[in-house]
């Protein structure tokens, strides 16, 4: 999923060199496309259905589902726990994509940018390593870190007792996350970093700007591009995380339930598909929007070039 | 002028303070990159001492070493069992994803269908949009229909579905910038396209596939969601699924096993990346690609 945010098609080499024939392609395309079909297109179209019905796990409707029109959206948005929900994946998406992992990641690029050697490999290395673990292992090892009685973090700063997980959920998934997911943006920036010619920087130093005038004038317009990927990419994943599930599994009392989370309690363990499937479209009618307005600053910005 | 900690004001014509200041920034740069070094290495210090001390706690502390706790593995029925689930799951769907990814890529790329463009940047804003997470409903449903629940195939069916688009995009770069000569003169040869897939685009784009199998077994290896919803008893859940469930079911985990499998399960993907980093280098170049 690295692709896909800047699309770069080169221009196809000469037609069919090997022959292949409408047909034949037509069968090469055949396998892949059935899977795509049946594994995605039909699942996102039928939550537009199951939205609209009072479709259940067990009893009477499991067996005679009626459609209920947009009873679950207005239901859902009388609900005081989806907005709370809706409310506290906004905060998640802001604080740890947005905020944690764009301006840390970006702030580890910009403070490595002319290094290389030993430092640079152990920072990078550690960042990557937090990135690439199973999120059922991370979890642990944050549920472990943050223990009240016997956490490290605890036993570090001298304040055992200290509940992280049950008084601060929010900010603790929020650390999570942007410990979790910086490892991408940090990678794209410092490509991005690249592109930014070394002696402009060393100009505007030598002619007295700080590091905040640097940034402003000479990096940030030339990778305004990267910006938007990366704000992109990581509002859409973070949107859609299910790994702090693991750790506080919503709770408690619903203060960590992120709209994932709030969706698997709704549906799958409360039984009521209907209703989780109208949320699961609220959420996909959101991850569109996000596409979207991406996709138009994109379009503005070329236009603008 | 940038390797060392100390200033370099001699070349600079500006005088003292832009020395100082210089000297500032590098301090606080050194102190920002600790900073985040202890950051990023807190969380994982269990994982490195826990597994090899004798009496583990969830604190973090220098070992007193052994290596007694990895018998907590053989001990529990579904540990070692759960990680071979994992690399059924794995293998199976990057077989079925760079397989199918190959031929659709290598027939977008070389045979002008209607409409190709659209299609593919289509199916790569759905997969981006559509996630396990916004769909768990409907999917659930559908491995109902479709009797595939409790099945791994239905897992590697799924997850197989979500990953194709990326794949084929990825692929479809790779066969793009692949020369089409040697495909025409197998083909004055009399070689079957078949052939031709066989004997020389894969050979030509092996590090495509590589690249696609490696992500997709990245991806399916830390997959929580798709088999937590699917599979329902503990003999065919993978890694991923038995580690939430040893530290969320029953009492006082077992640190000695909840340790030693963390780092077992972990190790496969931390190898992985070791050698792709070390063969390929492990980062982003130019626009973003590759």
């Amino acid at each position: 999923m690295v692709e896909g945010a800047r699309p770069v098609t080169g221009a196809s080499p000469a037609p069919d060199a090997a022959g292949l024939g409408r047909a034949r392609a037509t069968g090469f395309l055949v396998p892949a496309m059935v899977l795509i079909l049946v594994f995605l297109v039909v699942p996102a179209a039928w939550t537009i259905y199951l939205g609209v019905t009072n479709y259940r796990l067990t009893g009477l409707a499991a067996a005679h589902p009626e459609v209920v029109g947009l009873d679950n959206y207005t239901r859902a948005l009388g609900d005081e726990r989806f907005r709370t929900s809706l409310l506290l994946t906004l905060q998640f998406v802001l604080g740890s994509a947005v905020i944690g992992q764009a301006g840390l990641g970006f702030a580890i690029a910009f403070a490595l940018r002319d290094r290389r050697g030993p430092l640079r490999r152990v920072v990078e290395g550690f960042v990557l390593l937090s990135w690439i673990l199973p999120s059922s292992v991370v979890a642990f090892l944050w549920i472990a870190l943050l223990d009240r009685d016997a956490g490290t973090l605890n036993a570090l700063l001298g304040i055992p007792g200290t509940a992280w997980l049950l008084d601060h959920p929010m900010l603790s998934i929020i650390v999570f996350n942007t410990w979790r997911g910086t490892a991408f943006s940090m990678m794209l920036y410092a490509a991005a970093l690249e592109n930014v010619p070394r002696s402009h920087l060393e100009t505007a130093r030598l002619a007295g700007a700080s590091t905040w005038q640097q940034l402003r004038d000479v990096v940030f317009p030339r990778i305004r591009g990267h910006v938007l990927t990366n704000l992109l990419l990581i509002s859409l994943w973070t949107f859609n995380d299910f790994a702090p599930f693991l750790i506080t599994a919503g709770g408690p009392e619903q203060r960590s339930e992120i709209l994932p989370v709030y969706v698997y309690k709704v549906a799958l363990s409360g039984g009521e598909l209907g209703f989780g499937a109208a949320i699961s479209f609220v959420m996909l009618l959101i991850n569109l929007v996000i596409a979207l307005v991406y996709l138009r600053m994109l379009g503005r910005r070329k236009e603008s070039a | 002028m940038t390797t060392g900690t100390a200033p370099a004001p001699t070349t600079e014509p500006t005088g003292p303070t832009v020395a100082v200041r210089h000297l500032l920034a590098q301090i606080g740069r050194y102190t920002f990159l600790c900073a985040v070094l202890a950051f990023f290495a807190l969380p994982l210090l269990w994982l490195a001492t826990a597994p090899f001390d004798d009496t583990p706690t969830v604190t973090a502390s220098l070992p007193r070493f052994t290596l007694d706790n990895f018998r907590a593995l053989l001990d529990n029925p579904y540990a070692l069992s759960s990680l071979l689930n994992s690399v059924y799951l794995a293998a199976g769907t990057a077989a079925l994803v760079v397989t199918f990814a190959a031929l659709a890529a290598y027939a977008l790329s070389r045979v002008r269908v209607p409409g190709r463009d659209a299609l593919l940047y289509g199916l790569l804003l759905l997969s981006s949009i559509v996630t396990g997470t916004a769909t768990m409903v409907p999917l659930f449903e559908l491995a109902f229909r479709l009797n595939l629940i409790d099945s791994r195939l239905g897992v590697i069916l799924i997850l197989s579905g979500g990953l194709l688009p990326a794949a084929i995009f990825i692929l479809k770069d790779f066969m793009d910038s692949t020369p089409t000569s040697y495909e025409e003169s197998a083909r004055v040869f009399g070689a079957s396209p078949l052939q031709i897939m066989r004997h020389i685009v894969v050979p030509l784009v092996r590090p495509g596939l590589a690249t696609v199998g490696v992500w997709a077994v990245a991806n399916v290896w830390g997959n929580f969601l798709v088999p937590f919803l699917l599979l329902r008893g503990p003999d065919k859940a993978p890694a991923a699924v038995i580690m939430y469930t040893l530290y969320t079911e029953g009492g006082q985990a077992d640190l000695r096993l909840l340790s030693t499998f963390s780092l077992l399960y972990s190790l496969p993907v931390a190898l992985m990346f070791v050698f792709v980093s070390s063969r390929y280098g492990f980062r982003f170049h130019g626009g973003i690609k590759r």
